[in-house]
This record gives C-alpha cells, structure tokens and sequence, in this order.
C-alpha cells in the first residue's frame, strides 16, 4: 500500500483488564524519535475492549493521536480479530512505520498483518533508528542465536514494520496529554474467527510466570545440579520480588519448566537487573537476556562465559552465595523499611 | 488426515564462533542440521500418525540442494514423502518472498498429494529467529493460524491444539485447513529406525524448480523482490569493564554485591509480592 501520512505508528497490546502492555508504552519513547525524524506525527493504535485505560496511557505517554477500536470480540487476543482491526486502522489512515511489541501475541500479529499488506517485517528487533543516509527507519535486530546483529531497511513498501523486543526501550515519563482520540467502529463477525479458546490449563510449576515483563530475574543453570537446586534461586527471586528464569541446559533436564528458559528456544528478556547463577552462558542464553540492564554472574569457574557478559560477577559456589544474598536483601529491605517508619 | 510439515536446513548455531580478529562469523565446518523446531512440528504429525495411522505426511524445504540431508532425516524419522523447492531466483528471499515462494509450493503439492488439511512448522528457524514465515504463509493460504503449540489432536474434523502460553497451556480449537507453528514440548524428534533410514536413503525427492511455478509473480521472489534489505551486519560488541567479586566468605560476597546494587537503585521497587 501507499503510505498517505508521515505518521509512526505504535501498536498498543491491551491486557484483559484494559490496561496497556508495558511494551506499547515503552515504544513510544523511541517513536518519538523516530515520528520526529520521519517529519510525520506519533499515532498509538489501541484494540481491546473496555480499555479506555491504555488509551489514556498513550495519550499521557506522548502520542499525538490516538486510534482506538474497542469491542468484546477484541478482549482476549484472537489472530483473526486482531488483525482484521488493525490492517482496517493502517489502510485506512496510511501510516509510514508500524511498530509492535514483540510479545508472543505481537510476534502472531505482525507477520498476519504484514503479510496481507504486502510490506516488509523486521523480527524482533532491539534497535531503531533513522537512517542518515535514506531517511528510513533503521531497523537493528540479532540473527544466528544473537551470533550476529543485522541492520535492515525497508526501502519501497509501506508501512515499514517492526516487532520490538519488550525491555529493550523505557517507559517515559507520563506527562499532560494533548492527543487527539480517534474512535473506530470496526466489527469482526463471529464466524470469521476461526479459532476458539477451549481452556487454560494453568501449570503447576509455571508460577505465572511473566519473564518478559519482570524488572527482576534470578535463573539458574546447569549449576543448580537438580530440580531441589532451584530452592536457593526461587528464595533469593522471592526476597528481590522477581521471576524465576532457567537456562536451556537446567530446562532440558527436566528440573523446571520450558516457561522458564530464557534464550533462543525461550523467552527474550529484558529486567533490570538479571542475576544468573551456574549458568556458563552460552551464546543463545546470552542472546536472550542481551536486553538487561545490569548483569550478575554467580559461578564457580571464574573462566565461565557468563562473567564477560557480567557487570557483577561473584566467583563462589550458588549454594552458599545464594543463601547469603537472599539473608542480606531480606535484612537490607527491613533496614529501609524500619528506616522509613 | 493429510499433513504438510515445512523444514529448514539451518547451521548448527551452538556451533558458530567468532574470529576475533576480523571480529566475523566463522561459518566454516559448522554443521547443518535440521531446524530443531521444524523437528517439533514433524514430531506432532508424527504423533498424530500413531493415532490414525491413515495420516499422511509430506515434507517441503525451500533451499539448495544439499538441503535434500535434512528432508532425508524427516523421511527417516516419519515422514512419506519428501520435496524440495530449489531454484536460484529463490536465492536472498525475506520472509515475505520465502512465504510468498512456499504458499505457491503448497498450492501446486496439493494438485500432486490431494488437500492439506494441516500445515505445521517450527516456530522459527535458528539462523534466522524471525518466526514469521509460518503465519505469512497461512495468510496467504486464507488459513487460520495458532503459534507456539506443544502438541495437536485430530478433533471434530480440525485440530486441538496446546499453545504455550503465560499462565501455562491453553488449549485451542481451529477447523481445517489450518496452519500451526510448534515450539519445543517436552520430547524430541524420534529417532528413526534401520528400516525406515535405509529407505530414506534411497527414497527419489522430487524437486520443484522455478519452472514448477509458471504463474508465481517474479517480482515478489528473490533478494530484488524482498521489502526488506540487510544494509549492514555486524558482530555485537562485548560487555566490559565487569567488576569481579571473590571473597573468603559469601556473607561478605554477598555485603559486597548487594552494597553495588542498591548503589545503582535497582533493590528499591522490589518486594515480596510477586514472586510466586
């Protein structure tokens, strides 16, 4: 299609509540950027339903526009609803960029999308720019198990798509909103969406584990040496208010399950601070927590690859410098607590 | 049931290293394997095989002709029949193009092998990681999609399918025809046996070349009819200046850490709230 406006668009993923994924918020700090570079404005696409809260979100967090459909049959995720709204929203509004957070769900919908419009899709990406030379976004993401990092360009079709992996980018400020709500009355009929939720088998060991959005991870490796040596990383992620993560190694082993793993066959994670213990690192763990903000390695080989991807690292045994961490935040956050009363 | 299973010979990416001094991908002698994810997706029709042993299953790969290797493991392992897409205008498609280029492959096996009531693929390949072609070809077969599944079910004349999701398993149903990429479930790719290696190797695969494709859109295939252009590669720059911690007792490794930590306020929003 042709682009008909300069306009950056972000898709907003809604949670069933009618809140905002973080990912949709935090996009729109780098579209700014990229909105301005373009000459065009930054536009939030919100679908859900009843989710008049992440509209205000986007509007607070920057957008100039805001384009919402909202309906029942937007409120939990289906690939058919979803993507029927939101290529109706581009084709009728003609944005020259469309980023999407690169979610398990978002990650379902931008090929869906892309591929009915035609255009090109960069997976996954953890860099954008505009680029000097073109004056086109400059999407940057990692290939070959994060071996290699591309930058890729989409020169003739529009809208130049992206999926953005979550934590990459931070959530700005939320300011007084000035954007403009545009309302869309887009209708999916029930039978165009083949697909049916019969139940959700919650599983036992999975914790609800919500690694891509957790600001704190501990994860543990081949270290751990078995499924009981997990205790001292679940007691220490519980003392920080984090998520429990797993390397493919300790996943592979059946002590803990695939919602775990972090890395190539697992989840692309982005906290703030990462704490990985009697994890060696291989290439396609540190692919997959590349996003961090602050690393901690706790090994025993001071020669593990882990610790040159490490800002902290503690050269010891985890069963001992576990429980020691765990003690000591537990004491440090009474102090604080104490302190403030 | 007839299934189609979509593979990819990849390079063993546990294998790549990287030349420290030209600071590139050393590709050399790193072995090609079949893309473990497609290995899920020929594991669940195989599965669904043991259940109705009417099931058929096919096999296409889009690549060079050595990747005949990898749709010979599939013969061995489950699959009937194997083909290969190879042609040089294929050569440097994105996503778009290669599903453009397998939907038009998917069409044509359909006049040979009858309808597919299923199209399964792994999640993503490992060289690559996109996890896009799967839900682009079901866009353009008109195809309804379900992702990250662990395992299908014959049901009702559709599937059943298990999606890894947050919270655990969501169970789906989609009718067919439909298409379904796999993650990893808590099983392999069987192994094969003697009998059904040896035939694999000596099974003929047909291979369809661009003239396979009288009416496929030339514009829309290969490195020029790809929307998406590398400009660049690079190899990510390493971390450094990491602050190392060895101390007698962990009780002081501990202090020592956590003391960096909360310097850089990363122990403030935390708490015992949500953990488990």
């Amino acid at each position: 299609m042709e682009a008909k406006t300069r306009d950056l668009w972000v898709f907003v993923e809604t949670n069933v509540d009618g809140t905002a994924k973080n990912v949709g918020i935090e996009l729109l700090t780098p579209g700014r950027t990229l909105a301005d570079g373009q000459g065009g404005r930054l536009c939030a696409a919100v679908i859900g339903y009843r989710a008049e809260a992440a509209v205000q979100e986007a509007a607070a967090h920057g957008a100039d526009v805001v384009y919402t459909v909202d309906g029942p049959e937007y409120e939990h995720y289906t690939t058919d609803a979803y993507a029927a709204a939101l290529t109706r929203l581009v084709e009728k509004y003609g944005p020259t960029s469309l980023l999407i957070g690169a979610t398990a769900n978002g990650r379902d919908l931008g090929p869906r999308v892309s591929s009915r419009l035609g255009t090109g899709l960069t997976a996954d990406c953890t860099g954008l720019a505009i680029d000097e030379e073109t004056g086109l976004v400059r999407w940057t993401r990692p290939a070959f198990g994060g071996n290699l990092m591309a930058m890729i360009l989409c020169p003739d079709h529009r809208p130049q798509m992206g999926t953005v992996r979550p934590g990459v980018f931070k959530k700005g400020p939320a300011k007084t909103p000035h954007a403009e709500i545009v309302r869309e009355d887009i209708r999916v009929a029930p039978e165009a969406i083949r697909t049916r939720v019969v139940e959700l088998i919650r599983e036992l060991d999975a914790e609800g584990v919500d690694l891509e959005s957790a600001d704190i991870i501990v994860s543990g490796g081949r270290g751990v040496g078995g499924p009981e040596g997990f205790a001292p990383v679940r007691a220490l992620a519980e003392a920080l208010g984090g998520a429990v993560g797993a390397s493919r190694a300790a996943v592979d082993s059946g002590w803990i399950a695939h919602a775990h793993q972090v890395g190539q066959t697992g989840k692309t994670v982005g906290p703030r601070l990462y704490i990985a213990c009697g994890i060696s690192g291989a290439i396609q763990h540190l692919a997959g927590m590349s996003g961090s903000e602050i690393v901690v390695a706790v090994n025993k080989d001071p020669e593990a690859p882990i610790f040159r991807a490490a800002d902290y690292g503690v050269v010891g045994d985890l069963f001992e410098v576990l429980p020691a961490l765990t003690e000591e935040v537990r004491r440090l956050k009474r102090e604080k607590q104490s302190g403030k009363s | 049931m007839n299934i189609l299973v979509c593979v990819k010979q990849v390079p063993d990416t546990t294998e790549i290293r990287i030349d420290p001094e030209k600071n590139t991908l050393i590709r050399d002698g790193v072995p090609s394997i079949l893309n473990p994810f497609d290995g899920y997706a020929l594991e669940a029709a195989a599965r669904l095989k043991d259940k109705d042993p009417e099931t058929r299953i096919v096999v296409v790969s889009m690549g060079p002709p050595q990747a005949e290797k990898a749709l010979r493991a599939c013969l061995a392992a489950a699959a009937d029949r194997a083909y290969l897409v190879s042609g040089r205008a294929f050569g440097g498609s994105d996503t778009l193009a290669t599903s453009y280029i397998l939907a038009s492959a998917i069409r044509t096996l359909e006049e040979r092998e009858g309808p597919f009531d299923a199209v399964f693929c792994g999640k993503q390949a490992i060289d690559g990681d996109t996890a896009q072609v799967g839900p682009e070809i079901a866009e353009q077969l008109g195809r309804p999609q379900v992702t990250c599944a662990l395992e299908a079910f014959a049901e009702g004349g559709g599937l059943r399918v298990h999606k890894e999701v947050e919270e655990g398993v969501e169970v789906i149903d989609v009718a067919a025809p439909c298409l379904v990429t796999f993650t990893k479930p808590a099983w392999n790719l069987r192994y094969p046996t003697i009998r059904r290696k040896l035939a694999a190797d000596k099974a003929e695969i047909p291979v369809l070349g661009e003239d396979a494709f009288p009416a496929i859109d030339r514009t829309r295939i290969g490195l020029a009819g790809s929307p998406t252009q590398v400009k660049r590669t690079f190899v990510p720059p390493q971390k450094t200046g990491g602050v190392t911690i060895r101390e007698e007792q962990a009780a002081d490794a501990a202090k020592k850490l956590l003391a960096l930590l909360d310097g850089r306020g990363v122990l403030a929003g935390g708490g015992e709230s949500h953990g488990s």
